[in-house]
């Protein structure tokens, strides 16, 4: 390029820039036109390919300074905006950033006004570029190819990408960084690139059947997409807004993302089924909760030839004795503790000076849980699932007794009042504090009294008496507290 | 019951990972892969590699060493009563895995958490055995997070602290009587006393880091842990209060908020409904309001209504500002920069720029419309040289202006 002598008044200049987004020979050429005094509307920039048909009588040859060592100014904010900016794909960034340069020169604080119009747009710029070299970092997809007999050295990764912005080159350090130790490339429609695990290349743009079409890891990966989707919490415009549909074509995992959403209403709802039921707002009488015990199926003990067996007493009981669940004579009468284990449960009560008729009695499971054995039926215990599902209408009948001091009978009483399945052996005897206030203590079932003979008969039933002694003091003190 | 293959334990054991909320990998020392045998960097910037339909950011491979557990916590996919598909990975087949994904640009890196088995020790044993065979085996320099279980012994914690970028230590729920009640095996003494070892051991590593160039890094990228939303009764004021008292207390860089969902096989003490996603949306902007606004605890308290919840219907710096009209409306053209944290619609990038801008012109109302989203929503809380909102700020149905339309759920085509 032949340079003028002297900048003739009026003359339009055209720059023909040598690549896309080359700072050095932009900045070169914006410095000795800013020293000529070529006002912006007098300078056509030509991208390498593009044509500057509008300009295309301009002067090509670059007129010369006459002070080479005039000062121009740019401030820090300036120079690292367009250093960013010039890898944007507007054709119009080359004169935008002259424009800025040139008013600079002038007001050298100008950046600083993040109102004005060029200064949005030079940031609007910068912003783009950088997301794209973000996502870039983000989605770009390597595919192995191996390439002859060696295992680990024939390793080559390849990965077909397409920016929006000339930022290939720009990325290609984060990438070196990041897999230095590895053979990859990048193949883009604007270039690509090469790393030998020593040294970058740069090759020609590439088209999309230049790269592998696939890589067996892939599977893994949409299985872990897939997998770690939630699909209780559906959203989409969140999704689409950082991962916009453009990218997706590169994406193995995309593909699945249609028929994730599609599913997601479905297995949401699927999944609310199964865990459970339509448990509505809880009953506030006890006449309610016997009502809706009745058809409650939400265990399948439930299902089972039974009756729900409501709990019995005062509504106002300071005492709640709980039971594991009702037995087959407590099935068909409809009342708990009237078989065998009430009997047990009566004496021990009655020595202990307790009046069962003031004390609300109730089950921890609703149910009758058995297995049929010819004519009888066999109990069988309630699973920790079922206790917990049960444990909703027990707190329901809690809620409105509000009992001050509650006896579990047996570990599966004592589950359903703490969440938690715990030795009888080691929590008895000493109280333990609900969160509404009220004392629980923790025993035997009498069941377990009657499965027993002998030595250890005796033993159980003493200490069985012994902890209903215990409640009884208790229940005295707390009546003489106001 | 035919023995797994990789595929279907990953399927198991991602699944089982999905409601930790957090993914972030950004914070920690910088590395590369140069001079090393491995691959790996970390910048300082966090990278989402994918996003799910859950809008949620694919970051690391999160996944659980196993969702074998002893514990019974209720709001929990693996507890022990639940009847889940349960698997199991070793520690070197979770590295393996790491490396394969991490090779193909997939991920940032690991978020290992395990179900408790065998003993509270051992599993963590085993996780930290996970990570030496990454950084020491595979030379990875890539992000690992690890969870760790506040009942196993601090020195093991110690050691995963040594290899992890962040440690994380979930306190579940945000009243002590909720995690009785849902987390009956876990105990919040334990759990703050386990955050509190960790907050020590990061502080005495940066001490000696300044004086000794070699000395070992313990967690550069901090500790974080998680609360569980709407799975017990708390209330945002609650959560709110939690939240900033485990900020000071323990230097954490994230509080994560997970909305409860409703997990298969949910056991009954929970309530089956989720709450509404918008309430944790809230409460990440409440913690916002702490974290960058100036914000004291007690006023973001203050922005919640009778039931001590946040509105749902418009956030909480608007609902604080319609509470205290009389700090309004605010000079643009004057105001400190804590005043204009305060109005509704400004951000601290707006803010920033209004301070810088001003210095050289003064601001009319098209000027601030520039740098916002939307002027409707700051006009009545601003004065320009051309606007002031006169009887707009006092307006009785000004929330009714403001609050965003109801819009019509967005089809998907």
């Amino acid at each position: 390029m032949t340079a003028l002598q002297h900048v003739k008044l009026g003359t339009y200049y055209v720059v023909n820039m040598l690549s896309h987004d080359d700072f050095g020979f932009w900045r070169e050429r914006a410095r000795s036109l800013v020293q000529c005094d070529v006002p912006p509307d007098r300078v056509a920039w030509v991208e390498p390919g593009g044509t500057g048909s509008l300009f295309s009588h301009g002067e090509r040859r670059m007129p010369v300074p006459e002070d080479p060592n005039r000062m121009v100014r740019a401030s820090k904010r300036f120079v690292s905006l367009a250093k960013t900016a010039i890898h944007h794909s507007d054709p119009e960034r080359f004169a935008l950033l002259y424009r800025l340069l040139w008013r600079l020169q002038s007001n050298p604080r100008m950046m600083e006004d993040k109102a004005d119009p060029d200064i949005r747009r030079v940031e609007e710029l910068d912003k783009a570029v950088r997301r794209d070299a973000h996502k870039m970092h983000a989605f770009v997809r390597f595919r192995l190819v191996e390439e002859g007999d060696e295992p680990e050295a024939g390793e080559h990764y390849v990965a077909w990408f397409e920016p929006d912005h000339h930022i290939l080159r720009r990325e290609a350090g984060f990438f070196v960084r990041r897999f230095a130790n590895m053979r990859w490339s990048i193949l883009t429609p604007r270039g690509s690139l090469h790393w030998d695990t020593e040294t970058l290349c740069e090759g020609p743009p590439a088209q999309k059947s230049d790269a592998p079409s696939g890589d067996p890891a892939e599977d893994l990966w949409r299985k872990y997409y897939a997998s770690i989707f939630n699909p209780a919490r559906l959203k989409i415009g969140a999704m689409l807004k950082e991962m916009p549909k453009k990218y997706w074509k590169n994406m193995p995992e995309a593909e699945l993302i249609p028929e994730l959403i599609a599913g997601a209403q479905g297995r949401e709802a699927s999944m609310v089924a199964e865990g459970k039921s339509e448990f509505a707002a809880r009953p506030d009488t006890l006449e309610a909760i016997g009502k809706a015990i009745a058809g409650c199926r939400n265990c399948p003990i439930g299902s089972l030839e039974n009756h729900a067996v409501m709990g019995e007493g005062p509504r106002d009981a300071p005492l709640m004795i709980v039971g594991e669940q009702p037995g087959d004579k407590e099935d068909m009468a409809g009342r708990p503790f009237v078989g065998p284990a009430g009997q047990v449960l009566n004496e021990h009560l009655a020595a202990a000076g307790i009046m069962r008729e003031k004390a609300y009695l109730t089950n921890a499971v609703k149910h009758f849980k058995y297995v049929q054995r010819g004519k009888r039926r066999i109990h069988q215990s309630p699973a920790a699932k079922e206790i917990d599902t049960c444990r909703w209408w027990q707190e329901a009948e809690r809620a409105i007794v509000k009992p001050k001091l509650v006896l579990a009978l047996g570990a599966s009483a004592a589950r359903s009042l703490l969440g938690k399945t715990v030795s009888v052996n080691k929590v008895r005897g000493t109280p333990i504090a609900l969160e509404d206030g009220s004392e629980l203590w923790v025993t035997v079932h009498p069941s377990y009294l009657l499965r027993l003979d002998g030595d250890a008969a005796a033993e159980q039933e003493r200490l069985f008496a012994a902890d209903l002694a215990a409640v009884r003091e208790r229940l005295d003190q707390m009546a003489e507290a106001p | 019951m035919p023995a797994l293959d990789t595929i279907q334990k990953l399927g198991i054991l991602a699944d089982a990972a999905k409601y930790d909320a957090s993914c972030a990998s950004s914070g920690t020392a910088k590395r590369n892969s140069k001079g090393g045998k491995g691959v790996g960097s970390t910048e300082g910037m966090g990278i989402c590699h994918a996003y799910a339909p859950d809008g949620r950011c694919i970051s690391l491979l999160k996944i659980l060493l196993t969702n074998h557990c002893i514990f019974d916590c209720h709001y929990c996919v693996n507890r022990k009563s639940s009847n889940v598909r349960r698997a199991r990975f070793t520690p070197r087949e979770v590295a393996d895995l790491t490396i394969t994904f991490y090779r193909r640009n997939y991920i940032e890196g690991l978020f290992l958490s395990s179900g408790i088995i065998k003993s509270s020790n051992h599993t963590m044993e085993e996780m930290v055995e996970c990570a030496r065979i990454l950084r020491d085996e595979y030379d990875f320099r890539g992000y690992i997070h690890l969870k760790t279980i506040p009942e196993a012994d601090p020195q093991l914690v110690h050691q995963a602290g040594l290899y992890a970028d962040r440690v994380s230590i979930n306190v579940e729920l945000p009243t002590d009587t909720g995690l009785t009640r849902l987390a009956p095996d876990k105990d919040s003494r334990q759990i703050e006393g386990a955050m509190g070892g960790v907050k020590m051991a990061i502080r005495q590593a940066k001490d000696e880091k300044k004086r000794f160039k070699h000395a070992p890094r313990f967690a550069p990228g901090g500790q974080s842990t998680q609360m569980i939303v709407g799975a017990d009764t708390a209330t945002d004021s609650d959560i709110v209060g939690k939240a900033s008292r485990l900020y000071d207390s323990f230097k954490l860089r994230r509080v994560y908020y997970s909305a409860f969902s409703p997990i298969p096989d949910a056991s009954a003490v929970l309530p089956l409904k989720r709450p509404p996603l918008m309430r944790e949306h809230r409460l990440y902007q409440s913690d916002w309001l702490m974290r960058f606004y100036g914000f004291a605890p007690k006023e973001v308290m203050q922005a919640t209504e009778a039931d001590g919840n946040l509105p749902l219907d418009i956030d909480p710096k608007l609902a604080w500002a319609l509470k205290f009209r009389d700090s309004f409306p605010v000079d643009v053209n004057r105001a400190s920069k804590e005043q204009l944290l305060r109005v509704p619609g400004l951000g601290t990038r707006a803010v920033g720029q209004i301070l810088a801008s001003r210095r050289h012109r003064t601001l009319r109302l098209d000027d601030v419309a520039k740098l916002t989203v939307s002027i409707t929503k700051v006009r009545p809380f601003i004065c320009t040289v051309d606007w002031r909102p006169l009887t707009l700020t006092d307006r009785a149905d000004l929330r009714s202006l403001l609050a965003p339309k109801q819009e019509q759920l967005e089809l998907f085509g």
